[in-house]
């Protein structure tokens, strides 16, 4: 890193600090690297693959602290699968997940687009962290309950929620699932075992918690993951999940997806500097595992893990995910004001998607050529799935939901003022 | 068959009649499991219905209320505790955000059918930490139910309803009238509620309505409208003017019985409401607002309200604080005698 100064930000008042010896002093913490500034990915705390071990399902916590701190990787920088953590993935399953990745970033340069065309308010994307969300899928049960947040629509994707769904949520049509209640990516699906998401960062971890318990209590095989961002993680409700899945053991798989960036603040804000969120767990008597989040494997390894756990009773774990956001947080952003530009393509754990490719053809299971036409077909895929939606409305054309179903489901019967409101709006 | 019951054993017994109707029942709180509450108003229900139906949590509103959102996502019903409802702040992004908009913002895909149970208001020297009527933060909410009793009748045969409804239902228990009824006169002996009709409970299930006013006493000459502890007091300033008042307990303050106010201040043209919460944006507020909207040409005074001082709730001036019967009937008062 350079040392140089910036001049923007104002330094401790050094004059009154050099008057008072021995004084204290406040720490803010900055990320390593500001715009202009050379790279610098010094605090990664990354190992090599092989060099963590795979414990048994039903090992204590406190024996695999370690964990937390290491970083469990399996594809090599030759895009071999090595290490303990390597899981027997048939090649079926690989490219499934290769497609589900593509298709999710394929389907988020579309509704960019659309926002930046005006066809809705507002968008984000997951550019980057696709294998979180995807490998995980696969990992779990397709009737397990997940509790994601804005940033996990790969688990919609790969579970087989239909694009045009998904399109007409975020356009907000006249067939929006949610009635053009919801704000762009807010999904919703009870069929595909999807929670309702919140805008209100964190709540849902530990509502997922409540949902396990919920799922123990009748005796029942589902279990429940949860997602939270790694800004997130200082909302008390994030602790306050951890304390429930600890003192009720709760079977579910909870989530820090660490892409590095809250909007504009770096990890370190949310307390990431000095111990890897991963290392919370310990604490609380619950296993962490630490992963390269850009390795479609290792993650899938680690949620199997957690997963077959959970099954089996032993409770939850916490996973973090380190992972990259590669883009802004959302249309509304520059990401070049506040980190350096080649940031993303300077990430050392890589991009997700052309990992696991150049697994499949380490394998001898993928070329650069089926690579390219599956790129085009999906391109085709969502520009038709795009072309349908768009055809029904946008948030700024054609049909929108009736604006009588605006004062539904507020109660599950609309009591006197609310049917009252809606006579005196006239709909 | 019917018992005596105080407040605290009707609660017990909805609580108790639930659990055995309905597996999908749960009870959970601090302190609420093995020990029963501090109220004891869960005293025994562990026992009888076992460790996994009645439990205690940790000491975490939000994560206890947020716990409760999944549990009514998976198909639960979910009856918790919080001890004190000065206490349910931290929980208040989860009911507001979560359990009060599941239902919408998922178009009914998923929703959170809980009850929560608080103890609320004074007369207890409870100070400011263990008195406060928090009523307006939730009645300002869409998506919430909000249910106050007055008796041990009511409390059992409602709070049955709100396990059984659909939609989340806030339910505050007027902690002062736990054991008896209180009249607001905190130098006079308290009567116990065995003394008092509405002690027969129904030992089996049965509910009262939710969105429903009682009449407590008819009356030609104004309308009173109040909850919780503040019907008793209401009804010892009726009984010591010697003023012929309409009496409403509103029992279900949101959604309110508004054909039961609107039809009683029609009839009277005058109206008092009172309430323990602050006066400023407190409930009171609404009411006076629905009625001018509905009743206006038929006003022969102003609407007074009676309501807590807008300070914190203190301690040692508890009873200045208190809007007992003397300021009641004061405000009673200028109200009939009010022409326009
Ligand atoms: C309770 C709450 N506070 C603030 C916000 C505004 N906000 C939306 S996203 C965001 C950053 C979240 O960062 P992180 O948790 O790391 O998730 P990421 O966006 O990186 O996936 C903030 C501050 C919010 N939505 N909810
Ligand atoms: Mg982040």
């Amino acid at each position: 890193m350079t040392a140089t100064q910036r001049p923007t930000v104002a330094k401790a008042t050094p004059a009154r600090q050099a008057s008072r010896p021995n004084a204290l002093s406040l720490r803010i913490p900055e990320p390593r690297a500001r715009p202009g500034e050379m790279l610098d990915f010094g605090n990664l705390r990354l190992s090599r693959g092989s060099a963590v071990e795979r414990p048994a399902i039903d090992v204590q916590a406190h024996e695999i602290r370690d964990l937390a701190y290491g970083l469990i990787r399996v594809l090599d920088d030759d895009g071999q699968a090595v290490g303990p953590w390597a899981p027997a993935l048939d090649t079926q399953s690989l490219r499934d997940g290769l497609r589900w990745m593509m298709l999710t970033r394929a389907y988020d340069e579309r509704m960019y687009r659309a926002q930046r065309q005006g066809k809705t308010s507002f968008y984000m994307k997951c550019a980057g962290e696709e294998a979180v969300a995807v490998a995980q899928a696969l990992a779990l049960a397709p009737d397990d309950m997940c509790f994601p947040t804005y940033r996990q629509q790969g688990l919609l994707i790969a579970r087989g929620y239909p694009l045009v769904e998904m399109m007409n949520q975020v356009l907000s049509n006249a067939l929006d699932p949610l009635k053009g209640r919801q704000l762009p990516v807010l999904y919703s699906s009870r069929d595909y075992g999807v929670f309702t998401i919140s805008g209100n960062l964190g709540t849902q971890f530990i509502q997922a918690v409540g949902w396990a318990m919920a799922s123990a209590y009748k005796h029942d095989r589902r279990i429940a993951a949860a997602w939270i961002g790694d800004g997130s993680t200082a909302e008390g409700d994030f602790h306050h999940a951890l304390t429930f899945a600890s003192v009720y053991r709760a079977p579910v798989v909870l989530n820090v997806v660490n892409n590095q960036w809250a909007i504009s603040s770096f990890h370190g804000i949310a307390g990431g500097g000095d111990s890897p969120f991963a290392s919370r767990a310990i604490g609380y008597g619950l296993p962490a595992l630490r992963v390269d989040g850009n390795d479609f494997l290792a993650v899938h390894a680690a949620t199997a893990w957690a997963v077959e756990r959970a099954r089996a009773n032993l409770g939850a774990t916490l996973i973090e995910h380190v992972t990259y956001r590669a883009e802004g947080h959302s249309t509304s952003d520059d990401p070049s004001q506040y980190r350096p530009a080649g940031e993303a393509a300077g990430w050392p754990l890589g991009d997700p998607v052309a990992r696991l490719s150049a697994h499949l053809v380490a394998i001898g299971e993928w070329s650069a050529d089926r690579h390219e036409a599956l790129r085009k077909e999906l391109l085709e895929t969502v520009r038709a799935a795009g072309k349908e939606a768009e055809a029904v409305g946008t948030l700024s054309t054609g049909s929108r939901p009736s604006v009588r179903t605006m004062f539904e489901d507020v109660y599950k019967d609309a009591p006197w003022h609310i049917r009252e409101q809606r006579q005196q709006l006239g709909v | 068959m019917m018992a005596t019951m105080n407040m605290i054993q009707a609660l017990n017994s909805a609580m108790d009649v639930m659990l055995a109707r309905d597996p999908d029942v749960l009870v959970f709180g601090e302190d609420v499991g093995f020990f029963g509450g501090v109220f004891r108003a869960t005293e025994g229900l562990q026992k009888k219905h076992g460790l996994e139906r009645c439990f205690d949590t940790p000491i975490a509103e939000g994560g206890l209320i947020g716990v409760a959102v999944g549990m009514g996502a998976y198909g639960l019903r979910p009856v918790v505790e919080i001890q004190f409802a000065d206490y349910i702040y931290p929980a208040y992004d989860q009911i507001v955000s979560e359990v009060a908009r599941l239902r919408y913002r998922s178009a009914g895909q998923f929703t959170a059918p809980m009850t929560i149970r608080a103890p609320y208001g004074g007369g207890i020297f409870g100070g400011q930490t263990h008195s406060q009527s928090p009523e307006a933060l939730f009645t300002h909410v869409a998506g919430l139910k909000v249910v106050i009793p007055s008796n041990p009748h009511d409390a059992k045969g409602l709070l049955i309803s709100a396990i059984e409804d659909d939609d989340p239902v806030i339910f505050l228990e007027p902690k002062r009238i736990y054991n008896g009824p209180f009249d607001g006169h905190h130098d006079r002996p308290i009567s116990p509620w065995a003394k008092h009709p509405a002690s027969a409970v129904p030992e089996d299930y049965y509910t009262v309505a939710i969105g429903e006013a009682a009449i407590l006493r008819a009356g030609e000459q104004v309308t009173i409208l109040a909850y919780g502890t503040m019907v008793h007091v209401v009804l010892a300033a009726v009984e010591e003017s010697g003023l012929d008042a309409e009496v409403l307990d509103l029992r279900t303050i949101w959604p309110v019985d508004i054909d039961a106010i609107v039809a009683s201040v029609r009839k009277t043209g005058r109206c008092v409401i009172v309430h323990e919460a602050t006066r400023t944006s407190g409930f009171g507020a609404e009411l006076t607002a629905l009625i001018q909207e509905r009743c206006f040409y038929h006003l022969e005074a102003p609407i007074e309200r009676v309501a807590g001082w807008d300070t914190p709730y203190p301690h040692a001036f508890e009873w200045e604080y208190f809007p007992g019967p003397d300021r009641v009937a004061a405000a009673l008062r200028r109200t009939v005698d009010a022409h326009g």
